[in-house]
């Protein structure tokens, strides 16, 4: 099977991100593979462990976008493309979308296309289901597992009220949640093997389309309103003087 | 603005969120509600007591269950013949997946998860979370229909007419169950329970739940068994308090991942963002990417035994103790005063 894992990097979910002059900043906290993605690649390798094949990453980004790339290809990915181009600063998820179809139709025969569910910055959701729609391909969704019996790739989707099995045959699009199991550490020999790979950048030109118009713009980027909260500390002689101080405090709030 | 509000719903019972989104749409213009399944006509009349003035309707067996294709073609046939300004979706999962695929047909954008809408002539301005609330933005859409999704208790829902009635319109669907290339298989609910996105109230618990050192674990438990076993009796207590308060349960991811409850009650920015009126957090520290999914709840209660825990930063009341104490001290004290 040609399996694809789709992949961005973000600040780590530790950092404290801030905008300083229209200018969003994560002071010195790492950049990593964006958390969700990291289930992406994970069950990229899953299928290829069951069904044989080969597992590319795509990331869009800049140089620096490596660091999510080697981490993917030290977990056990076979190869990986950056797409890099300058005209990629600031687009939104739907020409994004359109970078990322146009990269899968021309790595061409791809069967099984994986993401995340959402990326941890922007946290749109959109991309997964936005390429699902340009390639034509089924979108299976927020999925919490995945079985394939050589014909159909069927996946329990992780909704509202539950889970819903749905079925499709390939090519497919599936975006993955956390429920789908833990992500593998990147091995020794991994992690040796993926500082040596070597990993073409693609541009657009590369591609053949030229910059995908963005139809979304962003005015304002600002720090949430401080919360201007002082914390009062109840105690009391015993737990159910203490309860109780707080209980009728909680009803005071008219919250309940 | 000729504004269309998609009307989500699981087996004829619509998501809160989207009465939510047709108050939104009131303050937009008139208001078009978007039913599609099979045998919804009672939503429509339920969208007509909740401020539509019109309702477009897809009743038929293909859209029986939520299929992304069939939905969303449905909707860009619709929207390709009427062009309305503005769609407005609740953010479920299914809202938010028809709303990206529609705005590629379309050829258009989606403003996610929004907080606030502002009108400056036709287009509107969203204020919308990111980083998982630690950061906002404005966002804006140069082309039309500009597609919002709205964050699920940010709106106000609208009071409920009885009687109101509207013109119902019926079209038919996009495409052919032969066209449709995925195939539901089947349903497995969820364990039962206030959803967390809907919940006024959330009581929550972590990594603390575990750490009650008088209680003996049967025997024959490994260490990791044993730790499992004590953080189940410490969300024993959680749920109780839930359960009185008819309140969701929610984790830190510090609890998700040690085991102890399953990973749809995660709280924080790789799990849910919630806004209740009121959130307990039981035996939580207070990590950044636990606030960040919290913070903006009306009234939060931190009980901890670190009086020095970032929780206590955002809380408005706080105890510094044993939550193996507090807890059940606290359920007694509210089942007495709420009547239970």
């Amino acid at each position: 099977m040609k399996i694809v894992a789709c992949i961005k990097q973000v600040p780590d979910s530790a950092a404290k991100v801030v905008v300083e002059n229209r200018h969003i900043s994560w002071g010195d906290a790492p950049l990593v593979i964006n958390p969700w993605d990291e289930f992406s690649v994970e069950a990229a390798l899953q299928l290829k462990e069951k069904h044989g094949g080969t597992v590319t990453v795509i990331s869009v980004g800049g140089e620096n976008e490596k660091e999510a790339i080697k981490h993917a290809l030290a977990m056990g990915a076979d190869d990986a493309i950056l797409i890099t181009d300058p005209v990629l600063t600031g687009l939104d998820t739907q020409a994004i979308a359109q970078v990322l179809a146009s990269a899968i139709q021309k790595i061409g025969g791809v069967d099984v296309a994986f993401f995340g569910r959402q990326a941890i910055d922007n946290d749109s959701g959109l991309t997964p289901s936005q390429t699902a729609r340009l390639l034509n391909w089924p979108a299976l969704t927020l999925a919490a597992v995945i079985t394939f019996d050589g014909i159909r790739l069927k996946v329990e989707r992780s909704t509202e009220e539950g889970r819903q099995a749905v079925s499709a045959n390939l090519p497919v699009v599936v975006s993955l949640v956390k429920d789908y199991g833990e992500p593998r550490y990147p091995s020794f020999m991994g992690i040796r093997k993926a500082s040596r790979a070597e990993v073409p950048a693609w541009s657009l030109a590369n591609l053949g389309i030229s910059a995908p118009a963005s139809v979304i713009s962003w005015p304002d980027i600002m720090n949430p309103p401080s919360r201007e909260v002082v914390c009062e500390i109840i105690s009391g002689s015993s737990p159910d003087e203490i309860a109780s101080v707080l209980a009728n405090k909680i009803l005071g709030e008219k919250v309940l | 603005m000729k504004t269309w509000v998609y009307i989500d719903h699981f087996k004829g019972q619509a998501l809160p969120a989207s009465w939510e989104a047709i108050g939104a749409g009131k303050n937009l213009g008139t208001v078009t509600a978007v039913i599609f399944g099979q045998n919804v006509e009672p939503l429509a009349k339920e969208a007509f007591e909740q401020g539509a003035d019109e309702v477009l309707l897809v009743d038929d067996a293909s859209l029986l269950d939520y299929r992304a294709e069939a939905f969303c073609a449905s909707l860009s046939k619709l929207v390709a013949a009427t062009s309305p300004d503005v769609i407005l979706f609740p953010t479920t999962t299914r809202g938010r997946e028809i709303a990206a695929m529609a705005a590629i047909d379309l050829k258009t954008g989606v403003m996610v998860d929004v907080t606030a809408i502002d009108l400056q002539g036709d287009r509107i301005v969203v204020t919308r979370p990111i980083y998982a609330g630690k950061l906002f933005c404005k966002e804006t859409c140069s082309s039309n229909p500009q597609i919002v999704t709205l964050r699920g208790r940010a709106f106000l829902k609208p009071k409920a007419q009885a009687g109101r009635t509207g013109t119902l319109t019926k079209a038919s669907p996009a495409m052919g169950e032969a066209d449709i290339k995925s195939k539901v298989e089947g349903y497995s609910t969820s364990e039962s329970g206030v959803s967390l996105i809907d919940a006024n109230v959330i009581v929550s618990g972590g990594r603390g739940v575990s750490n009650n050192p008088s209680l003996i674990p049967p025997p024959g438990l490994d260490e990791k068994q044993a730790e499992i076993w004590r953080a189940q009796q410490g969300f024993t207590l959680v749920k109780n308090l839930a359960s009185t308060l008819g309140a969701a349960v929610g984790a830190s991811r510090a609890a998700v991942d040690a085991g102890y409850v399953p990973y749809s009650h995660q709280v924080g920015q790789t799990g849910k963002v919630v806004s209740p009126d009121l959130y307990i957090a039981n035996g939580i520290s207070g990590a950044i990417q636990h606030l960040a999914g919290m913070r903006t709840s009306k009234v939060i209660v931190a009980i901890n035994k670190d009086p020095d825990a970032p929780i206590f930063k955002v809380a408005r009341y706080g105890v510094v103790g044993d939550l193996f104490q507090i807890l059940p001290a606290l359920t007694k004290a509210f089942k007495q005063s709420l009547g239970k």
